[in-house]
């Protein structure tokens, strides 16, 4: 597959997954924090159930940089771990997965938190 | 009719309609560029010798090491007024949603201001998304067990 084409489906996929988050957030009264806490299930679910792959095949980072892709990277680990562990795996497989992201976040966090000082915020 | 009633239809009257279609417009482009730049990225990292699998791990850190800084430097605000959830729903409003509460609490002190509050929003996400994790993993085990 052409790079051109991988750039245009992941522009496509993860630019609609956004909307359908838009519109979540413009229609509903759900709050983001709702809506994130959805699209991560709905990533564990839709690896559970055997869509999750295919679409990653298709659309690469239009659907793994949106947080669908951490819930499926969270199933994808647990079922690895499950083969190789057994049911140990079920504890350490999705955190062990989503392991490198979050640590990143939580170092840069802290050193944002040494770095720069809190602005006041504009509504 | 009751004053509760009364108050939201105030509510509603006075609430600014907030365009659905710009709002759409918007999350979908900007949301869009994010995907593409982590599929060049990935492209990338691929080229310079990454298996499949730790090019889309670098492509993660990447995007949240941009999305930190944007947000230590109070430019992701911005674009993420423009932009809604076209910033919210890539890793990066996850980033934003870890980085944020650790620089605004670093007042209340690094133990219980950044150590407790850095997960305010990003925790849901953990707790849930791990939950689901092993609700599947339990399901699958036992999949495994009697195929």
């Amino acid at each position: 597959m052409s790079l051109f084409y991988e750039c245009v489906a992941a522009f496509c996929v993860g630019g609609l997954l956004c909307v359908v988050a838009q519109l979540l957030i413009d229609l509903t009264r759900l709050t983001p924090a709702r809506i994130l806490v959805s699209f991560v299930v709905a990533g564990v679910v839709l690896s559970a159930v055997g869509l999750y792959e295919p679409l990653y095949r298709f659309a690469g980072c239009g659907v793994s940089v949106p947080l669908l892709g951490f819930g499926g990277a969270l199933a994808r680990g647990v079922r690895e771990a499950v083969h190789t562990d057994g049911l140990l795996g079920v504890l350490t497989g999705g955190l062990s997965a989503a392991a490198a992201g979050t640590t990143a976040a939580m170092m840069l966090g802290l050193l944002c938190a040494l770095i720069f000082k809190s602005r006041p915020k504009r509504a | 009719m009751t004053d509760k009633q009364a108050y939201l239809q105030y509510v509603n009257r006075r609430a600014a309609r907030s365009p659905v279609l710009r709002n759409c417009a918007a999350a979908f482009w900007v949301g869009g560029s994010i995907c593409l730049g982590g599929q060049l990225l990935r492209a990338l990292y691929r080229a310079l010798g990454a298996s499949p699998d730790a090019a889309g791990t670098l492509v993660s850190i990447t995007l949240v090491f941009f999305s930190a800084l944007a947000t230590g430097l109070g430019i992701f605000d911005t674009i993420a007024r423009y932009a809604g959830a076209g910033t919210l729903l890539p890793i990066t409003g996850f980033a934003n949603a870890v980085v944020s509460p650790a620089i605004d609490t670093k007042s209340e002190g690094f133990v219980l201001g950044v150590g407790a509050k850095i997960f305010t929003v990003a925790g849901p996400v953990l707790l849930y998304g791990t939950a689901a994790s092993v609700l599947y993993g339990l399901i699958y085990w036992v999949y495994v067990l009697f195929s």
